[in-house]
């Protein structure tokens, strides 16, 4: 593991350690009371869902049309991201949703998209585990077309009537919730980081172990 | 890496019980408090007036639904970090067995 | 190229001419599958509001999905899908050749399934007849344009069959969702057509995006 693994590994626990506090301190918000401050969590893993979804996608791309192995691996790490924070964002959201919405799913565009992109995820890793040989290049092209839903599940909520928050939500909200909204987010953002190199760092320790079975063959 | 692994798993069990130490640094009934004081403005009751039971809304424990979110998320990355942990364990024990046994036979 | 194309399509439209076997079998599937919905749904006589442009779908889904998984196996018995990679034929075209083959079988189920689902459930699917074939249209091609890519590609897959779903049916869920709401906007006692053409437009742009996609990496895909 890389030398900058360790000091980030423990900012980014000292940054989780940190937000329950900055999450009790902020206000709350004026219709939704204390339920809201599931925000402080469900936004950054939604937001680090669809950037894992990203990062898969560009990685597939690139696996497919330039042949690095490093990027397949780099997109396997992402998928599994994927489904981990798809997964926190799918269980949270609908926890705020019962109190605030009065119910725990609805199937508007937005958490319908979301749950669809977040099967495609899934799907990805099916076909990785599961596939027989060629497995890897018939998951890249999933993947291609898992991101190009990306774009539609952020910008959705905007133009479809919905009862999920708009992304003008974001933006402009005022310092004292925006900031440990930020923080949070950088949390998690780091975390995203030392996630995916462990991940990736696991299918390294792999590939060695192939190629050690190959050369022993010899 | 199985310090790495132990240094992981601290900080993970340090974030869960930070988490449920410092929680809402109020407990749940001042909460209630003070969102009602914070709440509407309505006009000054001159009776009060029983319900059998509260409306739906006011049913649900919003703490209740709040922890459980926060647990969720710190156990799901726990049990992921766990998961990947074990994976590379495995894989490792399984090269280091290769590596000791091509260095008896000598390699080829 | 659009020679080559057309020899993929009439090759592909002369062996099933004489065989007739995934034409039928498909359709056969897609009635039965209408005829389920309609025995499990409807409840005394009466059917389920709106059911009909859902159960449409799911009939065109499924069809669809069985449809492509017997036309690769085909493929993939005679050995022909490598020899088409292997002729100098475009790979782009071999992609559209078999995409029209899977879009004209579809339509074909397509054709018997719409007036079947009318009359069952007492939709009057027909009223709009130009809508209703533009959203049907475009719906199919978008469901069979990430199909045929899909299920080209897992041709030498292990557990394809299983697999193929897997893949189709996260992807396709928009289209699919468009298709449902243009139809049953066309169902409405008083159609708005604004309502429809925005699905329809929605329809065209999901088939441009992954018709793009698919051409683009069909080439990559298919190469070992």
């Amino acid at each position: 593991m890389p030398k900058w693994y360790i000091p980030v590994a423990i900012v980014c626990g000292l940054m989780f350690v940190a937000s329950p506090l900055l999450i009790a301190n902020a206000p709350y918000e004026a219709t939704m009371g204390l339920v809201q401050k599931i925000f402080y969590y469900h936004m950054p893993s939604a937001i680090m869902f669809l950037v894992a979804a990203v990062v898969c996608g560009i990685a597939s791309a690139r696996y497919l049309f330039a042949g690095a192995p490093h990027q397949d691996r780099v997109a396997w790490a992402a998928a599994e991201l994927a489904v981990l924070f798809g997964i926190i964002t799918l269980v949270t959201g609908p926890l705020w949703a019962r109190k605030a919405w009065g119910v725990w799913w609805q199937w508007d565009v937005r958490l319908t998209s979301s749950l669809m992109g977040w099967m495609v995820a899934v799907a990805y890793l099916l076909v990785r585990q599961y596939g027989g040989a060629g497995s890897d290049k018939l998951a890249a092209g999933l993947a291609l077309f898992g991101m190009a839903n990306v774009p539609f599940i952020y910008i959705s909520v905007n133009y479809w009537r919905t009862i999920h928050p708009a992304t003008s939500v974001v933006p402009t909200l005022p310092v004292s919730m925006g900031f440990p909204l930020w923080f949070c987010l950088t949390a998690f953002v780091l975390l995203f980081v030392l996630l995916l190199k462990l991940r990736i760092y696991l299918e390294e320790e792999r590939a060695r172990l192939d190629s050690l079975y190959l050369s022993i063959e010899e | 890496m199985s310090t790495l692994r132990a240094l992981v798993a601290a900080i993970m069990l340090l974030v869960a019980s930070a988490a449920f130490a410092f929680g809402p640094p109020v407990s749940a009934d001042n909460v209630v408090a003070q969102a009602q004081s914070q709440g509407p403005k309505q006009e000054q009751q001159n009776e009060f007036t029983p319900i059998e039971q509260l409306p739906p809304q006011e049913q649900l424990p919003a703490a209740r639904l709040l922890i459980a979110a926060y647990v969720f998320v710190l156990a799901a990355l726990f049990l992921y970090v766990v998961s990947v942990s074990r994976r590379v364990g495995v894989v490792r024990r399984e090269v280091q067995r290769l590596e000791a046994d091509l260095k008896r036979t000598g390699r080829a | 190229m659009l020679r080559a194309i057309w020899l993929i399509v009439r090759k592909d439209l002369t062996v099933e001419v004489r065989s007739r076997e995934i034409a039928y079998t498909t359709l056969f599937f897609a009635v039965s599958c209408v005829l389920v919905f309609a025995f499990a749904l409807v409840r005394e006589g009466k059917p389920p509001e709106d059911g009909a442009a859902g159960i449409l779908w799911i009939s065109i889904a499924f069809a669809g999905t069985l449809a492509l998984g017997r036309t690769f196996e085909r493929e993939r018995q005679s050995e022909t899908l490598r020899a088409l990679l292997l002729a100098p034929a475009p790979r782009p075209a071999v992609y559209v050749g078999k995409l029209l083959g899977i879009v004209a079988l579809l339509i074909l189920a397509e054709v018997i399934l719409v007036p079947l689902v009318s009359l069952l459930f007492q939709a009057p699917l027909l009223a709009h007849p130009f809508w209703l074939f533009a959203v049907v249209v475009t719906g199919t091609i978008g469901f069979a344009a990430v199909g045929t890519l899909f299920a080209a590609m897992l041709v030498r897959a292990r557990s394809r069959d299983v697999l193929l779903p897997v893949l189709l049916y996260p992807i396709t869920v928009p289209v699919i969702i468009a298709g449902v709401r243009g139809t049953a906007a066309l169902l409405q006692p008083e159609v708005d057509l604004g309502i429809v053409r925005f699905w329809v437009a929605l329809l065209i742009s999901f088939d441009v995006v992954f018709v793009t996609l698919a051409l683009w990496t069909f080439e990559p895909l298919m190469t070992d």
